[in-house]
């Protein structure tokens, strides 16, 4: 299935290609790559909604394809390979593991622009990167979690141990020790993006330990079926996940790269697309929170709210000091807050949080 | 063990475990004939997605299980017409029978994945699940799980104790003096294949529909392949297989609470170790050859062609 969804993806490219051929104004041809399927209903679902966006802000003027389910590694290189010689202009890279791909193929067409999600090697000067700052939205995601726990145990379902789970989890912890000081994060690592059986178990393992807010970085909706039964609550992940509201997702984080991919097709249209590494979050657009249900109290959808408001201005970062490590050091000073070097490296616990970070 | 529920982990072991111990019931019939079946995870994969689709459309779980055990009845049937009558190679025929069931089931579930199925209802009212400690072990679960249970009880009953279970061992141990008695050697293994099918086509619905109502590409992920080891690791006896299936239920259910527990063991352990103690089991079992030898099916894998 994976290869006849590629070959046919690649033969709709050619065929795209030939036909405007032959007329004056070729129309601009954007490729993507998913790593999983577009019905995860999470971060790929997102990924093809703004693909969609972009075909209707451009009409005719620019032509989409994509591949879904494409392998990080070698395969990615060789669906990659094919869309360039297709005749694609611009080629967005959805997921972290496609990074090496991306900058090997980009070596060999200069011509064509790439755009890889997430990543940060731009080797050469047709490659962008551009990640959102999903922490920000963990931020208020764990302000939520600590009014609303009642047993004081979070539980957290990790996908891989790398900077940006890592970040989400110190994040929502700082957020929800901040209004509840005896609130606990477990933390399971699923080491996996996307598997709803592993998803589901782990939830399932973190309600037997008593936990009653759930928070995932993974991307299915099997946790929530799981939450949904035991009575506890979530929040919806990389995409709304609303058919679970008003419980158990009461609140989201949703990843919007609708603009970004606008903006970006058009650079390319008018020739002054360059090479650049966007990090963008709530205030851009870029991260968006769902809606808080009626099964928040009002004052705690109010004080989310607020810091929402005062994430997007520009006041209020979501690492700003007192914060120490795990081990008891000293990390930032009153006030002081996390540069981007190290947020994007990050790989320690803040103080606080029990366990290990897995090597 | 601090921290860790033992009733919630039992109760978690047996619906992680369901879905392999009945494919593995399936199997172990199906190598009892003598007939080598690796396709047990291209059929469990069709039945989840059959299963899912059809529950969803219908509105009835009941509908969708049948469904799942008739499409993997009829992946089997593919395999059971090609080995059998056609004589081709039970290994290689397995082997393209899971990758055609994985591809058929992506095309088949296509725009599925998010739909919601209809809510399974229990066999025993709430009340009984209340009931400390037994109540949640005993009365919690959905039907299919009595179900396997029961089915286990069955196959053990049949294969040891009746005809039917002399014949279908008989075939599966030397099927030249099966035919020569005058047993439809095809037939049985045929009607065995089948069984099989169904049982890996209702455990893939299981999964989908019941343990984690949603559909996803892949979403066996292996299971089938844990099915097939447990026979072996059974050395072909029912209720070993149960055992076996609850161990490997145990295991990975418990490596979750572990952590969630914040127990200090390192997750990656934690993480691989029910493929590890598979392994080592399987080890263990097949180190003593005789042993093996003796409990494995003579005639297993081997082509039967009727002469005379």
């Amino acid at each position: 299935m994976k290869t006849l969804t590629k070959i046919m993806a690649v033969s709709a490219l050619s065929l795209g290609l030939a036909a405007p051929a032959l007329a004056q104004d070729d129309p601009t041809q954007v490729g993507f790559i998913y790593v999983g399927s577009i019905g995860d209903l999470g971060w790929t679902y997102e990924h093809d909604r703004a693909r969609l966006a972009v075909e209707e802000h451009f009409g005719d003027a620019v032509e989409t394809s994509y591949v879904e389910n494409v392998p990080e590694g070698a395969d990615a290189e060789r669906v990659l390979t094919q869309m360039a010689l297709s005749g694609a202009d611009l080629i967005f890279t959805t997921s972290f593991g496609y990074m090496d791909p991306t900058n090997a193929v980009a070596e060999r067409f200069p011509n064509v622009r790439f755009e890889h999600a997430t990543g940060y090697r731009r080797d050469h000067p047709n490659v962008s990167t551009y990640s959102a700052r999903f922490y920000e939205g963990r931020a208020v995601m764990g302000h939520i979690a600590g009014h609303m726990t009642e047993s004081n145990i979070v539980g957290y379902i990790a996908s891989f141990p790398i900077p940006e789970v890592i970040r989400g989890i110190n994040s929502a912890f700082i957020h929800a020790r901040e209004v509840n000081p005896d609130v606990e994060f477990r933390i399971v690592w699923a080491y996996t993006w996307f598997d709803p059986a592993v998803e589901a178990d782990a939830a399932q393992a973190l309600i037997d330990q008593g936990a009653d807010v759930i928070m995932q970085h993974t991307d299915s909706t099997a946790p929530m079926t799981v939450l949904a039964e035991a009575g506890a609550i979530g929040f919806g992940q990389a995409s709304d996940m609303y058919q679970f509201a008003p419980a158990p997702r009461v609140s989201a984080i949703i990843d919007d790269w609708a603009p970004y991919y606008i903006a970006r097709t058009q650079a390319v249209m008018d020739g002054t697309w360059e090479s650049t590494d966007t990090w963008d979050g709530i205030g851009p657009g870029m991260v968006g929170i769902g809606e808080m249900t009626d099964a928040i109290p009002e004052e705690v959808r109010a004080s989310a709210q607020a810091m929402v408001e005062a994430i997007a201005a520009g006041d209020y970062h979501p690492f700003t000091g007192p914060l120490n490590r795990q081990d008891g050091s000293a990390w930032l000073a009153e006030g002081e807050v996390a540069d981007d070097g190290t947020l994007a490296g990050m790989n320690f616990y803040v103080e606080g949080i029990t366990g290990d970070v897995p090597n | 063990m601090m921290g860790i529920d033992p009733i919630t982990l039992i109760v978690a072991l047996i619906t992680v475990s369901t879905p392999v111990l009945l494919a593995a019931i399936g199997e172990l019939v199906v190598e009892k004939t003598g007939v080598l079946n690796l396709g047990v995870e291209g059929m469990m994969i069709t039945g989840a997605v059959m299963g899912f689709v059809v529950a969803v459309n219908t509105g009835s779980p009941t509908l969708g299980f049948l469904a799942g055990m008739a499409s993997g009845m009829a992946l089997s049937l593919i395999f059971g017409v090609l080995t059998q009558m056609l004589l081709s190679n039970q290994v290689a025929t397995g082997l393209a029978l899971t990758l055609f069931g994985l591809g058929l089931s992506a095309l088949l579930g296509v725009g599925y994945p998010g739909s919601t199925p209809p809510p399974v209802s229990d066999p025993f009212p709430a009340a009984m699940a209340e009931i400390p400690v037994i109540g949640p072990i005993l009365f919690g679960h959905s039907l299919i799980i009595y179900l396997s249970v029961l089915l286990v009880a069955a196959v053990w009953y049949v294969l040891g104790y009746t005809k039917v279970g002399l014949i279908i061992r008989a075939v599966g141990e030397n099927h030249d003096a099966a035919h020569a008695l005058g047993y439809k050697v095809i037939r049985i293994r045929l009607m065995a294949i089948m069984f099989g099918g169904a049982c890996a086509g209702l455990g893939g619905a299981f999964l989908s529909v019941v343990r984690v109502q949603n559909w996803v590409d892949g979403m066996t992920a292996g299971a089938g392949w844990i099915a097939l080891a447990l026979v072996v690791f059974a050395s072909w006896k029912p209720w070993r297989a149960l055992l076996g299936a609850y161990l490997f239920g145990g295991v990975t259910a418990l490596q979750l609470r572990l952590q969630a527990a914040g127990i200090n063991i390192p997750v990656e352990i934690l993480a691989m170790s029910p493929y590890v103690i598979t392994i080592i089991v399987l080890v263990i079992m097949s180190s003593d050859k005789s042993r093996t030898a003796l409990n494995a099916p003579a005639a297993l894998g081997k082509v039967f062609h009727a002469t005379g």
